[in-house]
Parts: C-alpha cells; sequence; structure tokens
C-alpha cells in the first residue's frame, strides 16, 4: 500500500471503506506531509488547523453509509486562493487581499462540503491568476517539486505542487489562460479545464470572467472526472453556468485525433516532439494533420480581452468596502493609494493596458477585432470537429523554466500559445503527462541532468469532458 | 510608440500611481506588448455582425439568462457580515471621504 497522502482519490476512497485506514490517519498523513515539505515549496499559503467535527462526520458518514458514500468523503483537498471558503481567508495571492476574510463558500466549495470533503489549506497563485509560473504571488513563488531552482507553473501552481508532492489527495485550481493545465505539465498531474459554464464561477474571485473556469488537478484521470463530477452543474447563482440538458449526448469514441502540426512545429525541441508523438501512438486512433488558421493570432486576441476583463473586475477594489484601505487627503487619494500600494506590478500592468484597449479611439482596433477573431476561432474549430473527435497539441512548449528566467513580460505570455485556445472557444480540455525531458539540473556545473515532467494536451467539443476523459485514461 | 504621458494618463484612468522609475519600464513594454497584439488589426475579420451573433447563438455560447424578480432574502440578513469587511466603520455608520467640496 502506498504511504496515506500518496493515494490517488479512488485508492484512498476503497481503503477507507474497507476500514483498512480512517478519515483521521488520512488528514494526518497530508497535513504532515504539508508540514514537512511546505517551507520548501510554498505550495500552501496557509495550512489550515484540524477541522475534528468534519473529520469525524466524515468517517462516521463513511462507517454508516459505505459504498453509498460519496467518494470524496473524508478525502484531504487543497484549494486554490481564489476559491472562498466561509470564515477562510481568501487572498488571490494578493496583498489586496491579504487580511480578506471570505463571508460565503463558493458553490464548488458548499457541493465539496456536501461531500464530505476535507480542506489541508488554500494554495499559492499568480496574484489575481494573473501568471503562468506563481512568481505573481504577492507571497513568494512556488517551486517545482521535480527541481525546486525551477517554477511550478501557473497560475494554479500551488494546487499542482502540492498535489505532485503529495501533500494533498487532489486540488482545485482555476483556469483563465492554461492556469490548471499549464502547472499539470510542468508538475506531472493531470489538470482539466471544463466547458465553459459547466462549472459555477459564484465565489470564485473573477479574472477575466469570460475565461474563468474551475478545474480539478489530480493524479490521474479518473480522479479528475471524480472531481469535475461533484462540482460541476448550473447554479441559479451563476447565469452563466449552463443547462444540464446541454450534456445529453453519451459518450463519444474517439477514432480520430487532429494536430494542428503547424501551430507548435517550430515550438518545439525534437525531445518534446518525440514525447508527443510516443503519446500519440498510445492512443491507438488514427491521427490527421489538420489546420486552424486563427490559432496563432488567436494568442493576441487572447491578451487583449484578458487585460479588458482584468482591468474591469480590478476596478470594484477601492479601499472601501473590503480589502487593503490605505487613507490620504483627499478620497481620490484613498483610491490611489490603496489600488498602488495592493496590487503587484502584473496586476497593474494588466489594468494599465485593458484600460488602453478598451478607450475610446483604441477600442475597435483592439477589444472589437479581439471578440471577433474569437469567433472566428471557434467556428474554425467547430469546422474541425467536423473531421475528427478531439485535437491534441503539447500543453506547453517546454518543461518548467527556471525561476526568474522569464523576467520580461511578453515572453511569459507567449509560453501560453496552445492552452488560450481552449479560454477562447470555450471548450474542455485537459493535460496529462506524456513523459518527461532531459534538463540541466540545479548543479549545472556538475553536469546532472534533471528529468522534468511534459504534459500532453486535448481539446473536445463543448460538453465532451468524457471523450477527454476517455483518451486521457488511454494513455495515462 | 506609446509614451510616458500616455502611460500615466491611464494610471490616472484607472486610478494607480506609476512611480518615475516604473513608468519608464511600463512604456517600454506596453511598446513591445501593443506591437505583438497588434498584429490582429491586419487580419480580415470583416464577419458581419448578424453573421457572427448567429454563429455565437448557435454554438449556445451566447443566450440570454432571464428571471423573475421575486423572492428577496430578509432585510439586514447579510449587513453586519458585509458592514465588517469596511475599513472605515463606528458603529453602524460607514464612512468614506467627503466627494463634493465647497470650495
Amino acid at each position: 500500500m502506498n504511504k496515506l497522502n500518496e493515494m490517488t482519490i479512488v485508492e484512498a476512497a476503497r481503503a477507507l471503506r474497507a476500514r483498512e485506514i480512517t478519515t483521521r490517519e488520512l488528514w494526518d498523513a497530508c497535513a504532515e506531509a504539508t508540514e514537512e515539505k511546505n517551507p520548501e515549496l510554498n505550495a500552501y499559503l496557509e495550512i489550515f488547523d484540524a477541522d475534528d467535527t468534519a473529520i469525524s462526520a466524515a468517517q462516521e458518514r463513511i462507517n454508516r453509509e459505505g459504498d453509498a458514500a460519496p467518494l470524496l468523503c473524508g478525502i484531504p483537498l487543497a484549494i486554490k486562493d481564489n476559491i472562498l471558503i466561509e470564515g477562510k481567508i481568501a487572498s488571490a495571492a494578493s496583498k489586496m487581499l491579504e487580511s480578506y476574510r471570505a463571508t460565503y463558500d463558493a458553490t464548488v466549495i458548499h457541493k465539496l462540503k456536501e461531500a464530505g470533503a476535507l480542506f489541508l489549506g488554500r494554495t499559492n497563485m499568480d496574484e489575481f491568476a494573473l501568471g503562468g509560473s506563481t512568481e505573481n504571488s504577492a507571497f513568494g513563488e512556488t517551486k517545482n517539486p521535480h527541481d525546486t531552482t525551477r517554477v511550478s507553473g501557473g497560475t494554479s501552481g500551488g494546487s499542482a505542487a502540492a498535489v505532485a508532492a503529495h501533500l494533498a489527495i487532489a486540488a482545485l485550481g482555476t483556469d483563465t489562460g492554461g492556469s490548471v493545465r499549464n502547472p499539470a505539465s510542468y508538475c506531472g498531474v493531470v489538470g482539466l479545464k471544463p466547458t465553459y459554464g459547466a462549472v459555477s464561477r459564484f465565489g470564485v474571485i473573477a479574472a477575466a470572467s469570460s475565461f474563468d473556469q474551475v478545474g480539478p488537478l489530480t493524479k490521474t484521470v479518473e480522479d479528475a472526472q471524480i472531481l469535475f463530477d461533484t462540482v460541476r452543474g448550473q447554479d441559479p447563482k451563476d447565469s452563466t453556468s449552463i443547462p444540464e440538458d446541454l450534456y445529453g449526448a453519451a459518450r463519444r469514441e474517439v477514432r480520430t485525433i487532429g494536430v494542428p502540426t503547424r501551430l507548435f512545429a517550430d515550438a518545439l525541441d525534437a525531445e518534446m516532439l518525440e514525447r508527443f508523438q510516443s503519446a500519440l501512438k498510445k492512443c491507438g486512433c488514427k491521427v490527421v494533420d489538420i489546420e486552424i488558421p486563427s490559432a496563432k493570432p488567436a494568442l493576441a486576441a487572447y491578451y487583449i480581452i484578458n487585460f479588458a476583463e482584468v482591468s474591469t473586475n480590478l476596478a470594484r477594489f477601492d479601499g472601501m468596502r473590503y480589502g487593503l484601505s490605505k487613507q490620504g487627503e483627499t478620497l481620490l487619494d484613498d483610491y490611489l493609494l490603496s489600488r498602488t500600494e495592493g496590487f503587484g506590478e502584473e496586476a497593474r500592468r494588466r489594468i494599465l493596458l485593458g484600460t488602453f484597449v478598451l478607450s475610446s479611439g483604441y477600442i475597435d482596433a483592439y477589444y472589437r477585432q479581439a471578440v471577433a477573431a474569437r469567433t472566428e476561432l471557434t467556428r474554425e474549430f467547430n469546422e474541425a470537429f467536423k473531421e475528427v473527435d478531439i485535437i491534441a497539441t503539447p500543453t506547453m512548449p517546454t518543461p518548467a523554466f527556471k525561476i526568474g528566467e522569464k523576467s520580461d513580460p511578453l515572453s511569459l505570455y507567449l509560453e501560453d500559445a496552445f492552452t488560450v485556445l481552449a479560454n477562447l472557444t470555450g471548450m474542455p480540455a485537459i493535460s496529462v503527462p506524456m513523459g518527461s525531458v532531459e534538463r540541466e539540473g540545479p548543479s549545472t556545473s556538475l553536469g546532472i541532468k534533471k528529468q522534468l515532467p511534459v504534459g500532453i494536451h486535448f481539446t473536445a467539443p463543448h460538453q465532451a469532458e468524457n471523450v477527454l476523459f476517455a483518451i486521457g485514461s488511454a494513455i495515462y | 510608440m506609446a509614451t510616458k504621458e500616455e502611460v500615466q494618463k491611464l494610471a490616472a484612468l484607472a486610478r494607480i500611481r506609476v512611480e518615475d522609475a516604473e513608468l519608464e519600464k511600463f512604456t517600454q513594454e506596453f511598446d513591445a506588448i501593443l506591437a505583438y497584439v497588434g498584429q490582429l488589426e491586419k487580419l480580415d475579420l470583416s464577419v458581419e455582425e448578424g453573421a457572427q451573433r448567429e454563429g455565437n447563438v448557435g454554438s449556445g455560447t451566447l443566450r440570454n439568462v432571464m428571471r423573475a424578480d421575486g423572492e428577496p432574502h430578509a432585510g439586514g440578513a447579510y449587513t453586519e457580515k458585509l458592514a465588517e469587511q469596511f475599513s472605515a466603520r463606528e458603529g453602524d455608520a460607514l464612512s468614506v471621504k467627503q466627494i463634493i467640496t465647497h470650495e
């Protein structure tokens, strides 16, 4: 038997039901591993005290209901710091919300509590989910468990690192342009970005509202499906959540995989390309080359819309109603001081860029053009899905890079070229480990090489998460 | 080309302050970022607005969500929880600085 904290949801649920372990033992194993390793990794911003009532309630429910108890009952999870848990701080890794305590549960948290899941702590992230490496956290970067000189990816880097280092059985993150799938690839775990609207955003601190989705980070594809099935569903509190009847169709078989080779051919080195090709072979499907002409310029459209929505969403922080408050001479001073001190550099950068792309005289050239490009991209994907069942790319062009290596913002934006497509189209996508590639280790002078995990990325049509789970299970 | 003055103007609109050292850096970065995202301008995306809307509605990505007004929660049910977060509070008085001055 694995160490308890190294178990998957499925393994832990089985062991709990078989009375081989107790919910307390499982909690303690995760909590001890966290106490030991978190100081080095900085995956969690806060480790919660054990909630004795919840831990014993979960045990009693398993004793009472046996196999009928939800699979997540008694399972300790890590939760990204932008998802509200009533009474706990939810800071979005920002000084702006450093001492903000959530006044209610996010819908996903409510659903997890109903299923009997336990919460180990809140995980580190890029401030307000702006970034791709967790280096933009106001509370220090999260280190990659496979090589602590490298980034964990982002923005859900803390959640991915916690799962990869077995500091939690599974975790929730959020994905705006790849924020679940990017760290999943860098840390060697599974990450799902559901169909836009599949999971309620109520109680999730908004980054770019037309892209944001909550998604699971897990050790297996099966676990991702369990978490997804638990948190999904239409919510009257989120009008963008989608009705169940859109999920009518039964599981579609995957026969043909489309690969937009032209999109990534010149961005990958030989080793990455080889991992990608052999992962594709494992699927045992017909592989065809496809063209998605708008996929390359789509990254520009993504960032324009992201800037616009981020600047709009962050306008609510005024230093008055909640969050950081700095007092000056006048009301305007209060705004300026609170917002300047509260927001980190990347948040301020995007607020300024968003203000620009939405300003009169530029909105047609930037924002409206980006929205048109987004519609065209979605049309091209829908067209492609008439010929193929699923579309595959690598998740990221490279494995995790060194901390501090990408200090120029544009170079970091360019890393998201493959993942943003699913956010632009609203389609579901999953990153699944496809092996590892060799890179220089921390002591380069000794010539030590490190194996770093990399992920393969699948996109399915709207509401076809089942197809993603099927193909994901086939290769991992 | 972004200028320092333009960045300052955006900062004023967005109610943030950009210090001189950062102004230089932001201005340079904006040139690179705007040059990159500006590539969209060259794309021919002259899809008619009607057809575009049709496409969105057809794919289920754009739909109206309506509900009837009604069933309000009890008055004051959330007042205390919300007021607790307010920065300048004395009892039930939540204060902000004067907005209109007589000067």
